[in-house]
């Protein structure tokens, strides 16, 4: 059984069909890529999957278990966690209580034994806090712990994200565009954590990104989309060299077709 | 500068960052709990006043600072608050250490029962909508006559409590240190709320509903709690303001009471408790201060006393207009950079504080 299974879903916005009957399935433990030029549906997808939107059409299944059922806070807890093409950090707020919301989702303790901090919340924030500080040492995040995300580069903003999204310990983690914008110093570091998350951490992951340097790099498989459409999943290598994806990349050349 | 060397996880969870910092604090409880033997009776009743506003103030500090949702209708919360603490005791004969908590109780019902149908409304909806209970209050205290005394308002009994009769004008000094008690309780709660998980997705809620949410929370129910915890403190406010004023009626908590809660808070410092404190004191001395400078002028021009309808709302409206312009960050910010100025001196830089303005938002889905 695939941990995550998209059947046949179909999306439509008015008249503008988003995702046409498309169908994947991510296997555990592999870093599964979607890529394809703007407006391809790869976002809309993970947005799909996080529940922001029902699907016209199709099921979502994850691990066997259907996501439709599930309203979108519910995702979470699940065990899947996500990252945002346009970076949504808490902005008043520091690195430290960011990533402290990442974990939301193990929260024992309610509402009046918060408001009097019982010594049950207190062994909670230390439970919670030292798992966060694996985060923070995995990411070399030490340096900002304490700070404002208002005041940081987009590039640590960008590491903060992926941070925050670790410290609900997914089973499947949606990383959207994780090298946009980042210089290529900051490209590998990236590269070099979608590896150590899937061989060290366990996790599967799916990802949006345009740089086929990184995509062919830590990617197993790679799905290919076209205004809205599947064109073809395969190895980075079989993608990319794919005629229907230079094609709608580049186009086709009018002489030939002609 | 104090650098401080962490050696355990519950240094960022305890309440003061280190000794230092608490001496101050507790050095301030000392001078508040003297404060009857250092002020004069006016003076006490006055900073009575503050406390109330500061709770007030507390109340929707934790809807429009920590959980990011603008009202316009916290007089209503008031007003419930203290019709029902009052009523309880009239005609249940209830004592008021059951009255006041359950007036708290009650509030915070009203509050989630305003939060359901409204926590899908974003901004300046939001506050309209607030806005309009606000004014519906106004009309169903005057229409529910039987049990409010209509227009000609109801008397706040004296508050009987552990075997003390404490009357506002009899004994001030009582009912500012029950004041200062229950301020203090709360400061205590609302402090706890801000280290809690809880704390942190009321933040969530305010700076990105759609990361909060994909980070597993609930957004519609985190907002029915801060509205729900606000109200609730507000209410407290408002059962502690009738025994402040005596009587009470509609007018007591108008429209205009909302409008000065949202100034006084912006004012004091959008999402910090001594935001709360500060706008309180400027909001309960503002009016003293005004009267003072006119009599000034009078005398200064020859001409008298002279009497401005509606100079305090004009003044308030400057103060708000020039804080918003000069200092979003309210007296507390202001309060910090002063701070850091002299911790960092001389290497405090000018942008230091400044917001980094972000272009890139992901196109907000709902």
């Amino acid at each position: 059984m695939s941990l995550l299974d998209v059947r046949n879903v179909t999306l439509k916005f008015g008249g503008v069909i988003a995702v046409n009957n498309v169908s994947f399935s991510v296997e555990e433990g592999e870093v599964f890529a979607l890529v394809g030029p703007n407006g391809a549906g790869k976002s809309t997808l993970f947005n799909l999957i996080s529940r922001f939107y029902d699907p016209v059409e199709g099921e979502i299944l994850f691990n066997g278990e259907s996501l439709l059922k599930h309203p979108s806070h519910d995702i979470a807890k699940l065990g899947i966690a996500r990252t945002f093409q346009n970076i949504e950090l808490f902005e008043q707020a520091t690195v430290l209580q960011n990533l402290l919301v990442g974990r939301h989702r193990f929260r024992k303790s309610n509402m009046l034994t918060e408001l009097l901090f019982t010594p049950f919340v207190r062994n909670q924030e230390r439970e919670n806090r030292a798992a966060v500080e694996h985060v923070i040492d995995f990411l070399d995040l030490h340096a900002y712990r304490d700070k404002f995300i208002a005041g940081l580069p987009y590039g640590v903003r960008k590491v903060v994200e992926m941070g925050r999204a670790l410290a609900l310990e997914p089973k499947l983690l949606l990383l959207d565009e994780p090298a946009s914008g980042l210089s290529v110093e900051e490209t590998r570091d990236v590269a070099f954590w979608i590896e150590d998350i899937k061989n060290q951490m366990g996790v599967t992951v799916l990802m949006v990104e345009h740089d086929m340097h990184l995509v062919s790099a830590v990617s197993d498989r790679v799905l290919a989309l076209a205004d809205g459409k599947v064109l073809t999943v395969g190895t980075p290598q079989e993608v990319q060299s794919h005629p229907a994806v230079i094609e709608a990349y580049i186009g086709v050349d009018d002489e030939v077709a002609a | 500068m104090r650098i401080l060397f962490k050696t355990s996880y519950d240094y960022d969870i305890r309440m003061f960052k280190h000794w230092y910092q608490a001496r101050w604090y507790i050095l301030l409880l000392v001078l508040a709990v003297a404060a009857p033997w250092l002020l004069g009776t006016f003076m006490v009743g006055e900073v009575t006043n503050v406390l109330i506003w500061a709770l007030a103030g507390m109340g929707l500090m934790i809807l429009v600072g920590q959980t990011g949702q603008a009202s316009l209708g916290h007089a209503a919360f008031l007003a419930v608050g203290c019709y029902s603490n009052v009523i309880l005791q009239e005609r249940l004969g209830l004592p008021f250490i059951l009255t006041f908590p359950l007036s708290g109780l009650i509030a915070g019902l009203a509050g989630v029962a305003l939060a359901i149908p409204t926590t899908r409304l974003h901004g300046i909806y939001l506050a309209i909508a607030t806005l309009a209970v606000s004014i519906m209050v106004e009309d169903l205290i005057v229409l529910a006559e039987p049990l409010t005394g209509g227009v000609s308002g109801l008397f706040a009994p004296d508050i009987e409590i552990f075997g003390l009769t404490i009357n506002r004008y009899v004994d001030p000094e009582l009912f500012y240190w029950l004041t200062l008690a229950i301020v203090v309780i709360v400061l205590y709660l609302y402090r706890n709320l801000l280290r809690s998980p809880l704390g942190r997705a009321f933040a969530a809620v305010r700076d990105s509903e759609i990361s909060a949410q994909a980070m597993g929370v609930n957004v519609a129910r985190t907002k029915a709690k801060a509205f729900g915890l606000s109200t609730a403190i507000t209410g407290l406010a408002g059962a502690l303001m009738g025994h402040f004023a005596g009587i009470f009626t509609h007018e007591t908590f108008n429209i205009l009471i909302s409008i000065q809660m949202l100034l006084m808070i912006v004012v004091g410092g959008l999402g910090f408790i001594h935001g709360a404190f500060f706008g309180a004191v400027i909001i309960a001395f503002l009016p003293q201060a005004l009267a003072i400078a006119r009599d000034w002028v009078g005398t200064a021009l020859g001409t008298g006393s002279v009497i401005v309808p509606g100079l305090e709302n004009a003044v308030f409206g400057v103060i708000l207009v020039l804080f918003i312009l000069f200092e979003p960050m309210g007296i507390y910010g202001r309060w910090l950079k002063v701070r850091t100025y002299f911790e960092l001196f001389p290497f405090y830089r000018r942008d230091m504080f400044r917001r980094q303005k972000s272009y890139l938002k992901t196109e907000r889905m709902r």
